[in-house]
C-alpha cells in the first residue's frame, strides 16, 4: 500500500447469488482528495462503498482502507469515519437535535457542534421537528450533518444531493470543499456528472460491473475529444467549426476584427457524453 | 471486552426519548396498570380474593410488556438501519442491548411500583413484590431480545413475539383454573412469579421457585445467544 493511498481496491468482485453485481474493482484513491463514483442507477456504487466501510465482505480480492482490511476495521476506526448511505439510518419519532444528540454523547461532542452542524447542512429551523416529518432531502442533510459531526478523516457520501433543490445543492457542495479543506478524504457517489466535475480529483466510471473510464475529469473530457476543433458562433447567427490550425487562427483573428466573434468552445464533449459514448445510455 | 458507560447512557437516553414518543410501546406499559387501578376500584365480588386484579394482572403484565417491546424496539432498529449506524460508531452490541435493556426494565418497574401500590404492599413486602417482578421482566426482556435478534423486521418480530407472550402472560391464568395446565405451567417463570406473588407475605419464595425462574433466564439467554449467533445484530 502506498503512504498517499487512502483506500486500495485489488480485483474485487461481488456476487449476490449468481449475478455478478462487481466484476474486478481495482482502484486507489489517495488521502485529502474527493473522489467521485459515478455509475447509472444498479451499477453497484453503493454496493462498493459497502465494501470499503466493511458492512460487506467482498466475494473475492482486497479492500484496504487507511492500511486496513476493510471487514477488520476496529470501533476506533470508524470513530474517524463520517457516513452517509443511501438509508440515512435516522430514528423517525425523535426529531433533528435528538438524533444528533445522540451521536453527541457518543462521540463526546459538545452541544454547540451540534447546532453548528444544523445550520451547515441548513436544518436550524428545522431542528425541532420529528425525522419522520422530513423530506427526502432533508432527511439526507440530516444524515450529511451527522456524518460531518465528528470531524472524520475519511468521509463516505452516497448521493449526497439527491432530491435537492440548487440552492440546497450548493451549500451542500460548500459543505463537502470545506471539509475537503481540513483535510478530509472523501468518496462520494452521483448520478450527476456537473456535480462530478465541480467538486471531484479524480472519478472512475462504473458500468457493468467494470471502472469503464478513470481520471481527472477534465483529463477524461479531453480524451474523449476526437474532432479537437473549435466551435465559434458569429452575431450574423453562423456557426462554423474550425480546425486547430493555422487557418483558424487567421479566421478568428479576423472575425475579432470585424467584432463578428460571439462565442468560441473546443469541441471536448462534457462527462455526460463520455458517458453515453462508454455505455450507449443515459446515466440517470 | 470494555464497555464504556458512556455509550450505554447515550443509548439508554435515546430510548427513553423514543419510548415516551412511541405509542404502541408506551400502551404495553401503561395499559396494565391503568387497568388495574380501575378493576380494583371498580370491581368487588362477593367472595373474591383480596387484590385479586392485582396479582392476576402482575404476572400478565410481567409476561408481555417487556417481551414485547424489546422485541419491537430490536427489530425495528434493524429494519430502519439505526441499530447498524450505531454499531458503525463504535458501540458494541452489549453496549446497546444494556441500554435498550436498562431503559425497558426501568418502563417495566414504574409499571411494577403502580402494581405494589393499589396490592397495598408495605415495607419489605413492597420490596419483595418490586423483586418478584423484576426477576420475571429480566426473563421477559431476555426472551424478547432473543425474538427481536432473530427478525429481520417488525412484522417477523410480531408474528413471532405474539404467540410466546401469549403463552407466557396467560398460562398462569389458566393454571388457576385447570389442574394439568397447572403441572405444565409449573416450568415457567411466569408461572413461578404468579406463584410468588399469591404467597407474599405468606410463604415466603422456595428454593424450587428460585431454581426454576433462574433456570428461565438462563435459557432465555441461551435463546438469545443462539439468535445472536446466527443473525447478528447488524
Ligand atoms: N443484498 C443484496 N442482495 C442481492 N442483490 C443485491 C444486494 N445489494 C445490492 N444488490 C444488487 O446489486 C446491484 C447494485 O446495487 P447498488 O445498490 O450497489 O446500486 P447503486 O449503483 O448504488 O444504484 P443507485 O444509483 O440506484 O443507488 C443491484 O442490481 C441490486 O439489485
Ligand atoms: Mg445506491
Amino acid at each position: 500500500m502506498k503512504a498517499d493511498n487512502m483506500i486500495e481496491l485489488t480485483d474485487i468482485v461481488q456476487r449476490f447469488g449468481d449475478k455478478e453485481v462487481l466484476k474486478g474493482i481495482t482502484l486507489q484513491i489517495k488521502a485529502g482528495e474527493i473522489f467521485g463514483l459515478l455509475g447509472p442507477s444498479g451499477a453497484g456504487k453503493t454496493t462498493l462503498i459497502k465494501i470499503v466501510t466493511g458492512q460487506l465482505r467482498p466475494t473475492k480480492g482486497s479492500a484496504l482502507t487507511n492500511g486496513t482490511p476493510a471487514v477488520e476495521m476496529t470501533g476506533a476506526m470508524y470513530r474517524r469515519i463520517g457516513m452517509m448511505m443511501d438509508i440515512p439510518g435516522l430514528y423517525g419519532r425523535l426529531n433533528c437535535y435528538d438524533n444528533l444528540k445522540l451521536y453527541a454523547r457518543l462521540y463526546d461532542i459538545p452541544e454547540k457542534r451540534i447546532y453548528e452542524v444544523l445550520e451547515k447542512v441548513g436544518l436550524s429551523d428545522a431542528r425541532r421537528c420529528p425525522v419522520e416529518k422530513l423530506s427526502k432531502g432533508m432527511k439526507g442533510r440530516l444524515a450529511l450533518a451527522r456524518a460531518v459531526m465528528n470531524e472524520p478523516t475519511l468521509l463516505f457520501l452516497d448521493e449526497p444531493t439527491s432530491g435537492l433543490d440548487p440552492a440546497a445543492t450548493r451549500r451542500i457542495h460548500e459543505l463537502i470543499l470545506e471539509e475537503q479543506a481540513k483535510g478530509t478524504t472523501v468518496f462520494l457517489t452521483t448520478h450527476n456528472m456537473t456535480e462530478a466535475e465541480k467538486l471531484c480529483r479524480h472519478i472512475a466510471l462504473l458500468y457493468d460491473g467494470n471502472v469503464v473510464e478513470y481520471g481527472e475529469p477534465k483529463e477524461i473530457c479531453r480524451r474523449y475529444d476526437h474532432k479537437r476543433k473549435l466551435k465559434i458562433r458569429l452575431y450574423d447567427g453562423r456557426c462554423l467549426e474550425l480546425g486547430n490550425d493555422k487557418d483558424a487562427a487567421e479566421a478568428v483573428g479576423e472575425y475579432l476584427k470585424q467584432e463578428l466573434l460571439e462565442t468560441i468552445h473546443s469541441t471536448e464533449p462534457n462527462l455526460e457524453t463520455v458517458f453515453m459514448e462508454l455505455t450507449g445510455k443515459e446515466l440517470v | 471486552m470494555v464497555m464504556k458507560m458512556r455509550n450505554i447512557k447515550a443509548v439508554f437516553l435515546k430510548q427513553v426519548k423514543d419510548i415516551f414518543k412511541n405509542k404502541t410501546i408506551l400502551v404495553q406499559f401503561v395499559m396494565f396498570p391503568m387497568l388495574v387501578i380501575i378493576m380494583e376500584n371498580v370491581v368487588a365480588m362477593e367472595g373474591m380474593p383480596e387484590h385479586f386484579f392485582v396479582r392476576m394482572f402482575s404476572f400478565m403484565y410481567i409476561g408481555m410488556a417487556p417481551l414485547i417491546s424489546m422485541a419491537a424496539i430490536l427489530a425495528e432498529e434493524k429494519e430502519e438501519c439505526t441499530l447498524k449506524m450505531l454499531l458503525m460508531s463504535d458501540v458494541k452490541p452489549a453496549e446497546y442491548l444494556l441500554g435498550t435493556g436498562s431503559c425497558v426494565l426501568s418502563a417495566c418497574m414504574a409499571g411494577a411500583c403502580v402494581f405494589g401500590i393499589v396490592g397495598e404492599y408495605e415495607g419489605k413486602a413492597f420490596f419483595s413484590f418490586l423483586l418478584i417482578m423484576a426477576a420475571g421482566a429480566a426473563a421477559s426482556l431476555l426472551v424478547g431480545a432473543a425474538i427481536g435478534t432473530w427478525s429481520r423486521n417488525q412484522m417477523m418480530a410480531t408474528s413471532l413475539g405474539v404467540p410466546v407472550m401469549l403463552v407466557f402472560a396467560f398460562l398462569p391464568m389458566l393454571s388457576m383454573f385447570n389442574e394439568t395446565i397447572a403441572r405444565i405451567a409449573k416450568i415457567t417463570y411466569s408461572e413461578q412469579i404468579s406463584v410468588l406473588i399469591g404467597g407474599l407475605g405468606q410463604s415466603g419464595a422456595g428454593a424450587e421457585n428460585v431454581i426454576i425462574i433462574l433456570l428461565n433466564i438462563a435459557a432465555a439467554f441461551g435463546c438469545f445467544v443462539l439468535a445472536y449467533r446466527r443473525c447478528g445484530l447488524g
